[in-house]
């Protein structure tokens, strides 16, 4: 195989593992591609209120359970004064607050931070029994009333073919005021809601079904309570039932708290209990909801990546990642333009250093210091003294410079001269070193020539590192290496002519 | 030389840019390509030391019979100002290199004495303590690639054939022809000016001219990328410039391709005015500034070599240099 060929293998493979590992954090992870995207996180609240009689309490709140379309990122429990723990029973999570005695009024408080994930399947499996018990309806006084449901049963039965279009003309028929066995169940379960209501017509009808709790998630909503949905079974999966409009499906943005089972909250030694809920949305960074929500998993992925590091370190890394973006840009102005610089990678360790200083003040700076400190290369060269001597004499004078700016400027109140110190020293000596040398073999003009082509490159590669989505790439997708190392296998491949070429050789076409 | 830089940049400017594929069809060799598909192809990397220095260099043409400028010293490590002194004090013309030198960089001609002084090609009197600290620089390290340590070499100064005296400013004229697998394929005379500041650098200034390879004489002359006909300083006419020995000059040429084993090779020839032609140095990443002296590209020049049969390619040095001299006439 020609190394031609081996290339482009490599390349090809390079290229198709970063994209594959880049779309696989992007569309499994939920890492976002753009930077600045916001998703929008609710934090929930359940307050329990009640009175306390004074004697032992004990109070027991069902908990939401993870959901295909909702994930929970985290949890708070507030239980001043109360032991707290929680406990599973079958299926169902519990918080259970107890305290030996306690009177007045109580606010237990559970908060929860849920992120609503796109496109994600509302419909949630279930593993409930489906066993109906039948309502009493044999007393006398109920002839009417039971001769009004099996009338609407009935109703619903003939306008329907399945057990989800029955339940929808059920819900709707019950939602009609014109219908008068509808007002007549009505008047006698007064103290009864719709659902109540449905789910007695529906075990009538010999459907399994079962009440959801939870609440619709908008905005700054405060002390809602919690509002109920409907499930019944067609004998196959259970289905969802919006009761005022009598719609299958879960409606957007409804949190389920609670499905079937038993009640939302079990008050020992209290009354005037009440669950009430308020909601906030939150828009919080794409990568911190995606950060938070795999860190349960520990993806080994994400496990193992710079996200590990400590904070410190990644910021350090954040920097180190900007590098290999900064030599592509050199390799492509050298390898397409053709641009003369001082040292291959001099302009990749200035464009770091202005990343920190700001490009004016890195550029005033570096400039100060390579004017200075090639005034004192010249006179040291009159001092006859070894090469090695030499260097680092002006290394030191380029720290002595370096010293002198931060001192007066910040006499002067000019903070941003501080940050000097990020310039590489030793790479600034050689830099006047071989200046110099340029200096007294080709003359000042090779020397603007030379030092102009580096800041021009550390110019460049400065604006493509600091550009918002390089940042963002390099370091939330380090993957993306890969496909930046394909590019520049790709690149040093190139035969075709340089744009310094197309005028070099411009006078040979006649 | 300012004056030079401005109207440089201006030509620059006015010329714009040409099509790519203009200068793909007049066969011209761009940086990329010479890199890859000569350097890299025909250039075993393992041979690079033999030209990269060039005190190899002069052991191997030693060996092969190629005639060189005289070494006089060598220092190979960083020597005393005794030391330098007893080597350059009886001599009256003599030049310090770096052994690896890039560039021409760190190349310090001395062309005479006045008294304790010593005088530079182009007047300038310098002194022992200059030369020495030139000594320790080239030591160091200051002018080879990655500033690794390097050798200093002390020569005689080669006396040169008068015969480029009109076509040449201070400097030292020589000849640098491309030798690719053995044949030599193009050729030109670099002429120092006065804005060359004595140097034979195009890109400062000196004179490129285009050296017709079947007659050795001039075909074409450019500076700073501009057609001339005359030497700017010395007003001498380039068309009357004919090499002599032109043969001999192509053979020795054409030789450093056993010598060296590079299949794509730039040799520097001066010519001295006993001895003929003599081997400056060797390159196996030369320019392609050539492109520019001669008005045409290496390109088809190369591919007609490529085509070449392994027969043809095993030829005797004076076949290939005959086999050149016809092939590549310059059509005037």
């Amino acid at each position: 195989m020609s190394p031609r060929v081996q290339v482009y293998l490599i390349a090809v493979l390079l290229a198709l593992i970063g994209a594959g590992l880049t779309a696989y954090k992007h569309f499994e992870l939920g890492f976002p591609l753009l930077p600045g995207e916001y998703r929008t996180v609710w934090t929930i609240e359940a307050k329990v209120g009640f009175e306390a009689e004074g004697g032992p309490v004990k109070a027991a709140l069902t908990l939401p359970r993870a959901q295909r379309n909702m994930e929970i990122l985290g949890e708070t429990f507030s239980s001043s004064g109360f032991g707290f723990y929680i406990a599973q029973e079958n299926d169902d999570y519990r918080a259970l607050w107890s305290r030996r005695s306690a009177e007045g009024t109580q606010s237990l408080f559970y908060q929860l931070d849920v992120y609503q994930r796109p496109g994600a399947p509302l419909a949630q499996p279930l593993n409930l029994s489906t066993q109906v018990q039948k309502p009493f309806l044999g007393a006398r006084e109920q002839e009417a009333v039971r001769l009004a449901i099996y009338a609407l049963v009935e109703q619903a039965r003939e306008h329907s073919s399945d057990v989800e279009s029955f339940t929808t003309q059920l819900l709707i028929e019950l939602n009609n005021d014109d219908n008068q066995d509808r007002n007549l169940i009505f008047r006698h379960y007064a103290d009864s809601t719709l659902v109540d209501v449905a789910l007695l017509i529906l075990a009538t009808a010999d459907i399994p079904a079962h009440r959801i709790r939870g609440l619709y998630l908008e905005d700054d909503r405060r002390r809602l309570a919690p509002e109920d949905l409907l499930e019944a079974n067609d004998g196959k999966h259970w289905i969802v039932f919006e009761p005022t409009t009598g719609m299958p499906g879960v409606p957007e943005n409804f949190f389920i708290w609670q499905r079937g089972g038993k009640s939302l909250l079990d008050l020992e030694g209290g009354r005037n209990s009440q669950v009430t809920f308020s909601v906030i949305a939150n828009d919080v960074p794409a990568r911190d909801v995606s950060m938070r929500s795999t860190s349960r998993d520990r993806e080994a992925l994400v496990d193992f990546s710079i996200y590990s590091l400590p904070i410190e370190q990644q910021s350090i890394f954040k920097l180190i990642l900007l590098v290999p973006v900064g030599a592509l840009v050199v390799v492509l102005l050298r390898v397409f333009v053709g641009l003369r610089t001082s040292g291959t990678f001099m302009p990749v360790l200035l464009a770091i250093a202005f990343i920190e200083t700001q490009l004016l003040t890195g550029l005033a700076i570096f400039t100060l210091i390579l004017i200075l400190g090639l005034w004192v290369r010249f006179y040291l060269s009159r001092l006859n003294l070894l090469l090695v001597s030499r260097i680092a004499a002006v290394v030191v004078t380029v720290v002595i410079i370096m010293a002198a700016i931060s001192v007066i400027s910040y006499k002067l109140g000019i903070e941003q001269a501080l940050t000097v110190t990020f310039f590489p020293m030793i790479i600034l000596a050689w830099t006047i070193e071989r200046m110099s040398i340029v200096w007294e073999e080709d003359g000042p003009y090779e020397v603007i020539v030379q030092a102009g082509g580096s800041l021009l490159v550390a110019i460049l590669a400065w604006w493509v590192m600091t550009n918002r989505y390089v940042e963002h790439w390099t370091f939330n997708f380090p993957e993306l290496l890969l496909l930046l190392l394909a590019f520049i296998l790709v690149v040093g491949n190139y035969t075709g002519y340089r744009f310094s070429e197309l005028m070099r050789f411009r006078p040979l076409v006649k | 030389m300012r004056q030079f830089t401005f109207r440089h940049l201006f030509n620059k400017v006015r010329g714009g840019v040409i099509s790519p594929l203009v200068l793909r069809d007049m066969g011209i060799l761009g940086m990329n390509a010479r890199n890859i598909h000569y350097i890299a192809r025909y250039n075993d990397r393992r041979k690079f030391p033999t030209v990269d220095d060039k005190l190899n260099t002069k052991r191997a043409a030693g060996q092969a019979g190629i005639p060189v400028p005289e070494l006089i010293k060598a220092f190979e490590t960083p020597a005393s100002r005794k030391r330098v002194m007893a080597v350059i004090e009886p001599l009256w013309q003599f030049v310090v290199k770096p052994a690896r030198g890039s560039g021409g960089k760190g190349i310090l001609v001395i062309a005479g004495r006045n008294g304790d002084k010593f005088r530079k090609t182009s007047g300038v009197e310098v002194e022992v303590l200059d030369i020495l600290r030139h000594v320790n620089n080239i030591h160091s390290g200051l002018y080879s690639l990655g500033g690794k340590p390097d050798r200093v070499m002390v020569e005689a100064l080669v006396d040169f054939d008068p015969i480029f005296q009109n076509y040449s400013f201070e400097g030292v004229p020589d000849i640098r022809v491309i030798v690719f697998r053995g044949f030599p394929v193009m050729a030109m005379l670099r002429c120092s000016t006065h804005a060359s500041d004595g140097k034979a650098n195009l890109h400062q200034g000196a004179v490129g001219v285009g050296i017709d390879l079947a007659t050795g004489k001039s075909s074409h002359a450019v500076q700073r990328g501009l057609r001339i006909h005359r030497h700017p300083d010395t007003d001498f006419p380039f068309d009357q410039l004919e090499v002599p020995g032109w043969h001999d000059l192509l053979h020795l040429a054409a030789s450093c391709y056993e010598m060296t084993g590079l299949g794509y090779l730039g040799c520097d020839i001066v010519l001295d005015r006993e001895r003929g032609p003599l081997l400056l140095e060797a390159n196996a990443r030369p320019g392609l500034a050539i492109q520019v002296a001669n008005g045409v590209g290496l390109r088809r020049h190369l591919r007609c070599i490529e085509g070449l049969d392994s027969e043809m390619l095993g030829k005797r040095v004076e076949q290939r240099v005959d086999f050149s001299m016809r092939t590549f006439a310059a059509d005037l």
